[in-house]
């Protein structure tokens, strides 16, 4: 068995009255690439965000290879929603992947040379050194995601939660995504990726974690995504083709 | 006097010197802070800060019995700030949008600051006359140590903003990321927003509570309108927000009895609309053009390629053809068919056309220009 990368424990969060997730157990082993599926209103932004400390549970505890989110941050990083920010923000593609090196700078401290390296090598890495200096409004949608992509490759992490990073883009952007995935996987990172296209989490991950509300099922692609927990956490008999 | 009047005394006369400094400070430092504002989509906070300010001023010379303007404004800080933190407390604790609760707010403390001022009007002290220039302002009660404070308040504003600049930045742009690296989120929103009620308040004095916080926001709006960076924003926003103080003011001194503040944010609405329209890349008429042009061009390129249509059933591209023909098109007009004469595209012999060789090549490769041109 393998180290433990994350581990969740007894986590509950509610919005006002409704609990969002409820009593939630997870343990992410490193090096997987995890799907979290779902439907709408499961809870599975909501147990990313809480891991990362943006949002506060009513109970449970979080730890990072054992410790507190607050003192392995520059293990994690992140990539929101895209549709979580404005992209009429008046600022370049190469300023937003900079941002990536933001954390490891700290207080005050201005992004020199060696941070305008890393950050140009990560746009390199996602096809977009091109754009780097297009102004973010006039990327297309599968590009914004891609310089999202960039800004947490940037913060050079072991470990990687993504926001549905695959939502709205084109194919090429999808293949870029993928290769990077394949890429961190190489480097033995943990991924974590919340995912909403079914039909292709056998073919991307080889973990899968089931959640609606209350966690249904986690443990490897090959063993557990199959019809019974996915009409356990659809709610419908959801009859989806499983290439093995 | 008239205008150059103006701009001869302005460096001689004392009292001019301060109020055009004064105002100039305030300006730049409204429209730099009204960037932020601006861009986290808060533009209706200044509004409110700066009607929730008015029970202050009103409490604080119920308790003095004093016109001391720093002594009111402290009074404007206290409740400004007191009317920012409900708004947030509503904001997070209630199920209530921002919007119904600035609204809230505004109005509540706004209407309770009028009805001090009514009541301190009807009590016998003789110093009350004058309070209710703080609502519409009135530049000419600045004095030297007035724009002392703006300076300083300024400065104090202008080095944080430059230290945090990398932190603010994150923060108008992500919030959540900006969480997940550490950063303490809460410290730099309050940072922001303490600034933002800070220079509202400074203002009060010269523009007044109502129309405070179109000097927080038309400078910023102006601003973006001509760049895509941040800093140049920030900077663009200083400088139209300081010219808009000095043009309202020697306006205002030029023509007797024009109130300041309302120049001032008249002024700063002229630098909105010639933003909105002039601006290059985001500007109506520019955009306009565009528009007009690429139209245009696909007129060309459809009639174009409707001749390219015909041309190729024959053997030899370039044999004529009437011109009469195109009339089924729509695209078709004698405009755009003398532009492709222009363009060596096609030739006009009389009442017939003809593909030239360059023409037929252009039309073949039309749509991979095309898509390629819009990569």
């Amino acid at each position: 068995m393998s180290k433990i990368a994350v581990k969740v424990d007894d986590l509950t969060v509610a919005y006002n009255y409704k609990p969002v997730l409820w009593d939630i157990d997870l343990e992410i082993p490193e090096g997987v690439l995890m799907a979290i599926v779902g439907p709408n209103g499961a809870g599975k932004s909501t147990l990313i965000k809480s891991i990362l400390g943006i949002l506060n549970p009513i109970a449970g505890s979080i730890t990072i290879y054992g410790k507190s989110y607050a003192k392995q941050r520059s293990l994690v990083a992140y990539v929101p929603q895209k549709g979580s920010v404005d992209w009429d923000f008046p600022t370049t593609a190469l300023d937003v992947v900079m941002m990536g090196t933001y954390g490891g700078l700290g207080w005050i401290k201005r992004p020199g040379q060696k941070e305008k390296k890393a950050a140009l090598e990560a746009l390199e890495k996602v096809g977009m050194l091109p754009f780097k200096n297009r102004q973010i409004s006039q990327l297309s949608g599968g590009q914004q995601q891609r310089i999202f992509l960039a800004r947490a490759l940037v913060q050079d992490a072991s470990i990687y939660f993504m926001d549905e990073p695959f939502q709205g883009v084109d194919a090429t952007t999808e293949i870029a995504i993928i290769n990077i995935l394949k890429e961190l996987r190489k480097a033995s990172k943990t991924v974590v990726v919340v995912h909403h296209d079914l039909q292709t989490v056998p073919e991307y991950f080889d973990w899968v974690t089931f959640l609606n509300v209350k966690k249904i099922a986690t443990g490897p692609v090959k063993d557990i995504f199959n019809d019974d927990n996915l009409t356990k956490t659809y709610g419908i008999n959801y009859k989806v083709s499983i290439q093995k | 006097m008239d205008l150059q009047d103006y701009f001869s005394l302005v460096f001689s006369d004392y009292t001019l010197r301060t109020i055009t400094l004064g105002t100039a400070i305030l300006g730049a430092v409204t429209g730099m802070l009204g960037s932020f504002a601006v861009l986290r989509k808060q533009s209706l906070l200044g509004d409110a800060i700066s009607h929730a300010a008015l029970p202050g001023i009103a409490i604080a010379f119920l308790i003095t019995g004093a016109k001391e303007s720093n002594i009111l404004l402290l009074g404007a800080l206290i409740s400004g700030l007191i009317g920012t933190f409900w708004i947030r407390g509503i904001i997070t604790k209630t199920h209530l949008k921002s919007d119904t609760a600035l609204g809230l707010i505004l109005s509540v403390f706004f209407g309770f600051g009028m009805l001090l001022l009514t009541f301190i009007q009807k009590q016998p002290n003789a110093n009350q006359a004058g309070l209710d220039k703080y609502l519409f302002g009135q530049a000419a009660t600045l004095v030297e140590s007035d724009v002392w404070l703006m300076t300083i308040v300024t400065s104090i504003c202008l080095v944080v903003m430059l230290l945090f600049w990398k932190e603010f930045k994150l923060l108008l742009f992500d919030a959540d990321y900006t969480k997940t690296l550490g950063f303490n989120t809460k410290f730099i929103d309050i940072l922001i927003t303490s600034f933002i009620v800070l220079a509202i308040v400074l203002g009060l004095q010269t523009v007044g509570v109502v129309l405070m916080s179109a000097m927080l926001l038309a400078p910023a709006a102006a601003a973006r309108q001509w760049t895509n960076k941040l800093s140049v924003m920030v900077f663009l926003a200083a400088l139209f927000g300081a010219f808009s103080g000095v043009f309202g003011t020697a306006i205002s001194a030029s023509q007797n009895n024009l109130s300041t503040g309302p120049v001032i944010v008249l002024v700063a609405g002229v630098f909105v609309i010639i933003s909105f329209i002039f601006s290059p890349s985001r500007g109506l008429l520019f955009k306009q053009i565009r528009v007009i042009k690429n139209r245009r061009d696909l007129h060309l390129h459809k009639t174009l390629s409707f001749m390219y249509r015909i041309a190729e059933t024959h053997e030899n591209i370039s044999h004529p053809h009437a011109i009469k023909i195109l009339n089924n098109f729509h695209g078709y007009t004698r405009g755009t068919l003398q532009k492709l004469v222009d363009k060596n595209y096609v030739t006009i012999d009389g009442t017939m056309w003809s593909l030239t060789e360059e023409g037929f090549k252009t039309a073949a490769n039309l749509y991979n220009q095309l898509t390629k041109q819009n990569e």
